[in-house]
C-alpha cells in the first residue's frame, strides 16, 4: 500500500460507533469523538477503541480548522503576517505576535527599546493569566463542575480582555506587536488600570482555590489520571505547565532569557507527580508568579520611545538568510522559523505551535484510562485548534 | 557550547565517511547549521543526543523546505589580446547551470539538561519526485513524530523508519502537498462525486450533445 492511500483509520461509511474484532481483547467497540464535542474544545476528533469502558487505543484526527496559515505567509509580506499570528492560538494574541515579531528581529538584526520590552511583558504576563484562568475553567468544566468556576474564571477573564481592547483596539486579535517595538504605547491610566487589576487578582486566586481545589472530587477525577513521565516528556517535545508538571524545570523564560526576562525575580513552579490534578496546580501557582512579575513591571517601566528608530514596517526586506525566535507562551513553546531570500516575503514561514506538538502524547496519557477520563486529559492539554491546525 | 565548527569536527572524526558540513547563515541572527547526509543522519542525530558535552534531548522544532530546481546563471569574464596591439579585449560569457532541486528537513535541537541550544540541523533528499525520503528521526526524538508527518503531509518527504507515516492536516483522499512552491490549487477544493454528478453523465451518454453533426465529448 502506498502511504498516499487512505488508512485504515479513515471514517468507516460515516459510522460513529462500530464494534471491531482484536485478536487479544476480543470485542472491541470504536467510537469517533468529535469532530462536534463539546469537549474538544473546537474541531477535534479522537478515534478510540474501548475495551468497556477502558481505552485501548487512540488516534488523534486533525486539520478540520487546517487552512495553510504556512503558505499565507509566504504569500504575504512581513508585516502582513503580523495579524494572522493572531489567528493562531486565538486566546493569547499577544503572545503570538510577540514570538513572530522577535523571530523577524533577529532575521532582521534590529533592537527593541525598553518601554516597549517592559509592554509586551505586561501583555504577555496579563495574556498568561487569561490562559490559565481560561484553562482551570474549561478542565474543571470537563470535570464536571458545571457553570461556576468557568463563570468566575470568564468574569476575570473578561477584564483581562478589556485592557487589551482598551490598549490595541481589540479584545482578542490584538495585532499590537510590531517588529521593533509595539503598536501603540500605552497612557499612565491605563497601566494604573492594569494596576489595580493585578493587584486584586491575588484575592481572585484566593476565592477561585478556596472553591475549587480542594474539592474532593476534583481530586478523585484528576490525581492519578494521565501520568506523564518526565525522561517521556522531554523526548515527546513537551513544553510550558505541562512539562513542568512532571518535574522538568524548563521555561523559556529563564533559560533563554529574552526580552528583559532576567530583570525580575519571579519562580518556575514544578510538579512531581505529572498526573492530571498537578497540570492543574501548575498553572494556578504560574498565575501567582505572573503576578510578581507584572507587579514588577508596572513598578520598573520606564517613559521613552516604544519603535526602533530604525525599524522599517512596510516594505520590510531582511538580508538573506534565516531566524527561529522562541518565547515561552502560556501553552509551551511557540515559534517562528523564518528564511528570508532577501525579498518582501519570508520564502519560509514555519510555526512551532505548543499545542500541536503537546498533542503528540495524549495516546500514551489516556490508554487504559476510562473515556470519561480522555476528556478530562485532553482539557488538561490545554490545545487551541487553531493553532494545531493551522 | 561549544561553537559548530567543532561539534562537526567531531563528528567527522567519531563517523569518518559521513558527510558533515556546516552551512553559514549569512544573515543577522547567525544560527549556522549542521547539514548531514541522508546515510549517517540518524546515526549522527543519536549522537548528539547521547553526547554528554552537547545532551540535545529535545528536538523543538522539525520542518520541512521546498528548494525546487533552478538556473543560475555564471558570468565569467573572457580577456581576448588584441591581435593588433591594443588593449585587451574583455567580454563576458554567460554559461547557464541546471541546479537540481531538493527538499530539505530542518531540526531545531536544544538540551534541556544543559540548557544551550539551538544546534540546528538540515538533511536533504536526493530530488523533489521519486527519491524524496530521508531516514525519520522519530526513533531518537518523540516529537517529531507529528511534525514529520505533518512535512510528509505538506512537503511529500518520505520519512523512512517512521512508525505511523499518515496525513495529518489534509484529509486522506488529498493527492498532492500544498506547501511545496509549485503546488497549484484546484479550482474547487470542494468538489467530489456525488450521485447527482453520476447521473449527469448518465444522461449525457443517453442523449449527447450534437454539434455540427458529431458528438462532442
Amino acid at each position: 500500500m502506498s502511504p498516499f492511500d487512505a488508512s485504515p483509520l479513515s471514517p468507516s461509511g460515516g459510522a460513529h460507533v462500530r464494534s471491531v474484532v482484536d485478536e487479544f481483547h476480543g470485542d472491541l467497540l470504536e467510537v469517533s469523538m468529535g469532530p462536534h464535542h463539546p469537549s474538544t474544545h473546537g474541531v477535534f476528533r479522537m478515534i478510540v477503541t474501548l475495551d468497556g469502558e477502558r481505552i485501548v487505543k487512540l488516534k488523534p484526527v486533525l486539520g478540520y480548522l487546517h487552512r495553510n496559515h504556512e503558505k499565507i505567509g509566504e504569500s504575504t509580506s512581513y508585516l502582513g503576517s503580523m495579524p494572522y499570528t493572531d489567528r493562531l492560538d486565538y486566546l493569547n494574541a499577544m503572545t503570538n505576535n510577540w514570538a513572530y515579531a522577535l523571530a523577524v528581529e533577529r532575521l532582521g538584526g534590529l533592537a527593541v527599546p525598553e518601554r516597549a520590552e517592559y509592554l509586551r511583558v505586561i501583555l504577555a504576563e496579563l495574556s498568561r493569566l487569561q490562559n490559565h484562568v481560561c484553562l482551570a475553567g474549561f478542565l474543571l468544566q470537563d470535570t464536571g463542575a458545571s457553570g461556576t468556576p468557568l463563570m468566575y474564571a470568564f468574569r476575570e477573564r473578561e477584564k483581562i480582555l478589556e485592557l487589551f481592547e482598551s490598549l490595541s483596539g481589540s479584545r482578542m486579535m490584538c495585532n499590537f506587536q510590531r517588529f521593533g517595538g509595539c503598536r501603540t504605547d500605552a497612557s499612565s491610566e491605563w497601566l494604573g488600570q492594569v494596576s489595580s487589576l493585578v493587584n486584586g487578582f491575588g484575592a481572585f486566586l484566593d476565592e477561585f482555590e478556596e472553591l475549587i481545589t480542594g474539592n474532593e472530587i476534583l481530586m478523585a477525577r484528576t490525581q492519578g489520571v494521565g501520568v506523564m513521565k518526565g525522561p517521556a516528556a522531554v523526548s515527546a517535545g513537551i513544553t510550558g505547565p505541562m512539562l513542568r508538571a512532571c518535574g522538568v524545570g524548563y521555561d523559556i523564560r529563564k533559560v533563554d532569557a529574552y526580552g528583559i526576562y532576567p530583570r525580575f525575580t519571579f519562580r518556575v513552579p514544578i510538579g512531581s507527580h505529572g498526573d492530571t490534578y498537578d497540570r492543574y496546580m501548575i498553572r494556578i501557582l504560574e498565575m501567582r508568579e505572573s503576578i510578581g512579575i507584572l507587579q514588577q513591571a508596572l513598578r520598573d517601566i520606564p517613559a521613552g520611545p516604544i519603535m526602533d528608530p530604525k525599524a522599517k514596517l512596510r516594505g520590510f526586506r531582511p538580508k538573506p538568510g534565516e531566524s527561529y525566535g522562541r518565547i515561552e507562551g502560556p501553552k509551551g513553546e511557540i515559534g517562528f522559523y523564518l528564511i528570508s531570500d532577501g525579498s518582501a516575503n519570508p520564502y519560509r514561514y514555519r510555526v512551532r505551535p505548543p499545542s500541536f506538538v503537546n498533542l503528540t502524547l495524549l495516546e500514551d496519557l489516556c490508554l487504559g484510562h476510562t473515556i470519561a477520563d480522555s476528556v478530562v486529559i485532553l482539557g488538561s492539554i490545554d490545545i487551541v485548534l487553531g493553532e494545531v491546525d493551522r | 557550547m561549544e561553537p559548530l565548527e567543532q561539534i562537526c569536527s567531531r563528528l567527522l572524526a567519531r563517523f569518518p565517511g559521513a558527510e558533515v558540513s556546516v552551512l553559514p547563515n549569512p544573515g543577522p541572527a547567525a544560527q549556522h547549521s549542521l547539514l548531514v547526509g541522508r546515510a549517517s543522519v540518524r546515526e549522527i542525530a543519536e549522537f548528539l543526543r547521547d553526547d554528554p558535552l552537547l545532551r540535545l534531548d529535545y528536538c523543538s522544532n522539525a520542518t520541512g523546505v521546498d528548494w525546487p530546481e533552478k538556473v543560475i546563471v555564471d558570468v565569467t569574464k573572457v580577456t581576448t589580446p588584441d591581435p593588433a596591439g591594443g588593449p585587451p579585449k574583455v567580454s563576458e560569457v554567460k554559461t547557464e547551470r541546471l541546479q537540481p532541486g531538493y527538499l530539505e528537513v530542518v531540526y531545531h535541537l536544544y538540551s534541556m539538561e544543559l540548557r544551550h541550544g539551538p544546534v540546528v540541523l538540515r538533511t536533504r533528499t536526493v530530488n523533489r519526485t521519486d527519491q524524496a525520503s530521508v531516514p525519520s528521526l522519530t526513533p531518537v526524538w518523540r516529537s517529531a513524530e507529528f511534525q514529520e508527518r505533518e512535512i510528509f503531509d505538506l512537503f511529500g518527504v518520505v520519512f523512512e523508519g517512521h512508525p505511523d507515516l499518515r496525513r495529518i492536516l489534509m484529509w486522506d483522499g488529498f493527492k498532492d502537498h500544498p506547501m511545496r512552491r509549485d503546488y497549484v490549487e484546484p479550482e474547487d477544493y470542494e468538489w467530489e462525486p456525488t450521485p447527482h454528478g453520476d447521473l449527469v453523465e448518465k444522461a449525457k451518454r443517453a442523449r449527447p450533445p450534437v454539434k455540427g453533426g458529431e458528438p462532442v465529448a
